[in-house]
């Protein structure tokens, strides 16, 4: 691998881990939408601040889009707060509006420099790694890797300075505030953080991406835990393996890195969605299934019990018989019955099915609750 | 004359909560003494919530004020320990039993510090009271409606509050949890703890409170359950729906 894969790969991987980390909260408080509106709303604020300090790597930039992040949370929730509507339609109201304010700045007044649409839609990572940082003429690596690796300190450090509070801001909010831990301040720096986050790695990989990045591998790691420090940990992991795979895949087939990066947090989301245990699709579908016979089996036995010993009894357990009793299809009355000689609930005498001991028990525990 | 020197556990003077222009409460005035069992009930919509939360400093006031124990309710977090309404959290959220109930100790600890051993050892003794030791590292979502509102309560035990304010313990829970937690809120009151209650069912007030509030947006009556707990009072709270009641008292 050459030095600038490396480099390149690194930087995605902080992006990634930098991204992951305040988005397990966002998921948690169903706010996932609010770091699209943010990534877009900061449009105007980085445009401001370019206007100000004509250079497009000057800190300014950061903490002005910040502040614009924060202000489109703001603007969302006084909307919410007139109650004529939903939080859906006031982001969708919202950034927008604040986007569309950059576009034309940018149109209106900065059309020859560099500050294009497609940068801060796509961002491009593959060139990161030329914008060097120099320190007394020493090349000390990519910038991007320096402004990345700062903002994820900053998010590790406020979470786990303020697990706790976060956590039970997250899960209670009034208790939160009942207990004076302010849940309104914890809200507001988590939006801070989601802001700087966003408009950190905007730059390095696009707008799309970072949503991609805020959301995907916290929601993958939440069908594969029952505990927000290890849902915290796979996060980052899971950042870490999307950015990995994703510049593979775009090195294999040349294409755009965070395209390919999205992909792969999209294909990694699916895929644990099929074979996680317990919740996924596939053992959803599998206990439907099972379901589905237990289920059956315990008609079968609740009939025959209803029965056993009257003068009715042998008809009505007559296997040939069996699905018009019930009602069911020939086949499926053929398999049930299959199903509980397996499980040993019947037994066949001759065309006669009679209860076991172990059916019996079963019928009368179904018929108590 | 005795009653009138000794310090309320909670009192609330000329409260107006309102949303919009649309009042919630309306000048609502209710004195709590220490160590009694306190139900508020009135009709969907009469403020019970709204009560507890501007009690907790939750929602804020147009007018009135609250006081615990003399002192403004930001003086006294630390005494008071309150019981959200089940439906009030997401219970998918990744986290178990044990946790949940370590929450009640985080306004103790303060900003920052961590729970540790203590913590843990006091919420398992919490979650042994009401009869949940078993399920410490169960995942929350896991729970049934009661098996929820003990975690709930047990939370709330390790507050070690003075006063407990609770907001509809008794929701879609089973008889059997009923009785566990009614027979629990008792012996709190037994050892000499303040228990505010939103209460749904009129049937059982006399059975389990002996301070009753009736609330409709205004307060209508409170004090003790059988000078307060009349047909007449019920009627003012509830205007014409109170047939079902007829054979209270």
């Amino acid at each position: 691998m050459a030095m600038h894969q490396i480099e390149i790969q690194l930087t995605a991987i902080v992006v990634a881990v930098a991204c992951a980390l305040p988005g397990v909260f966002l998921v948690l408080r169903r706010m996932t939408l609010m770091s699209d509106a943010i990534s877009h709303a900061i449009l105007p604020g980085i445009v401001l601040a370019f206007f100000l300090t004509e250079s497009l790597s000057s800190p300014l930039l950061i903490l002005a889009a910040a502040g614009t992040g924060v202000l489109t949370v703001v603007f969302v929730e006084l909307l919410q707060q007139t109650k004529l509507l939903k939080e859906d339609a006031a982001i969708g109201l919202t950034f927008p509006a604040l986007f569309s304010i950059g576009v034309i700045l940018i149109s209106r007044f900065a059309g020859n420099v560099h500050l294009d649409m497609d940068a801060v839609l796509l961002g491009e990572i593959a060139y990161a790694h030329l914008n060097r940082l120099e320190v007394f003429g020493y090349n000390m690596g990519p910038v991007a890797l320096y402004v990345m690796g700062t903002i994820l300190v900053l998010n590790l450090a406020f979470i786990l300075l303020f697990y706790k509070e976060l956590k039970l801001a997250t899960f209670d909010a009034s208790l939160a505030a009942a207990l004076g831990f302010a849940p309104t301040l914890i809200h507001y720096g988590l939006m801070t953080l989601v802001s700087v986050t966003t408009v950190g790695a905007f730059d390095a990989v696009g707008s799309i991406l970072v949503v991609a990045l805020i959301a995907g591998p916290p929601a993958t790691a939440y069908l594969m835990t029952d505990s927000l420090g290890r849902m915290l940990i796979l996060s980052a992991i899971i950042g870490s393996v999307n950015a990995i795979s994703g510049y593979w895949l775009a090195y294999l087939f040349d294409v755009s890195i965070a395209g390919a990066i999205a992909t792969m947090t999209l294909l990694i989301f699916g895929l644990t969605f099929l074979v996680v245990p317990e919740r996924g699709l596939i053992a959803i579908a599998r206990r439907r299934a099972r379901q589905k016979w237990e289920f059956a089996q315990k008609m079968l036995v609740i009939h025959l019990l209803n029965h056993e010993g009257l003068p009715e009894a042998e008809a009505e357990s007559e296997i040939a018989h069996l699905h018009e009793h019930l009602r069911w299809e020939p086949t499926f009355a053929t398999q049930v019955v299959k199903y509980a000689l397996n499980n040993r609930c019947v037994s066949q005498k001759e065309t006669q099915l009679t209860l076991t001991e172990q059916g019996r028990a079963m019928a009368r525990q179904v018929l108590v609750q | 004359m005795q009653q009138a020197l000794e310090p309320k556990a909670i009192e609330v003077t000329d409260l107006t909560v309102a949303y919009q222009e649309t009042p919630v409460l309306w000048d609502v005035d209710l004195d709590v003494p220490p160590g009694v069992l306190l139900a508020i009930v009135g009709p969907n919509g009469a403020g019970k919530t709204t009560l507890i939360k501007a009690i907790l400093g939750l929602v804020r006031p147009a007018a009135g004020r609250v006081l615990i124990y003399d002192k403004p309710y930001e003086a006294q977090r630390r005494i008071v320990g309150y019981v959200p309404q089940r439906g009030s959290v997401d219970w998918d959220f990744p986290t178990n039993v044990l946790d949940v109930v370590m929450m009640g100790r985080y306004g103790t600890l303060g900003w920052i510090r961590r729970p540790g051993k203590p913590e843990r050892e006091l919420a398992i003794q919490a979650l042994e009271k009401v009869g949940m030791q078993a399920y410490t590292t169960r995942q929350i979502s896991q729970l049934s409606g009661g098996q929820q509102q003990r975690v709930f309560l047990a939370r709330a035990l390790v507050q070690d509050a003075t006063i407990y304010l609770m907001d509809e313990p008794f929701q879609g829970v089973d008889a059997t949890t009923e009785r566990a937690i009614v027979a629990l809120l008792q012996e709190l009151r037994a050892n000499g703890k303040t228990v505010v209650v939103v209460h749904h069912d009129l049937q059982t007030v006399t059975d389990y409170f002996d301070w009753v509030m009736l609330l409709n947006i205004r307060r209508i009556a409170s004090g003790p359950v059988n000078e307060t707990f009349t047909p007449e009072n019920l009627r003012a709270t509830y205007g014409g729906r109170v047939a079902f009641m007829q054979n209270v008292n």
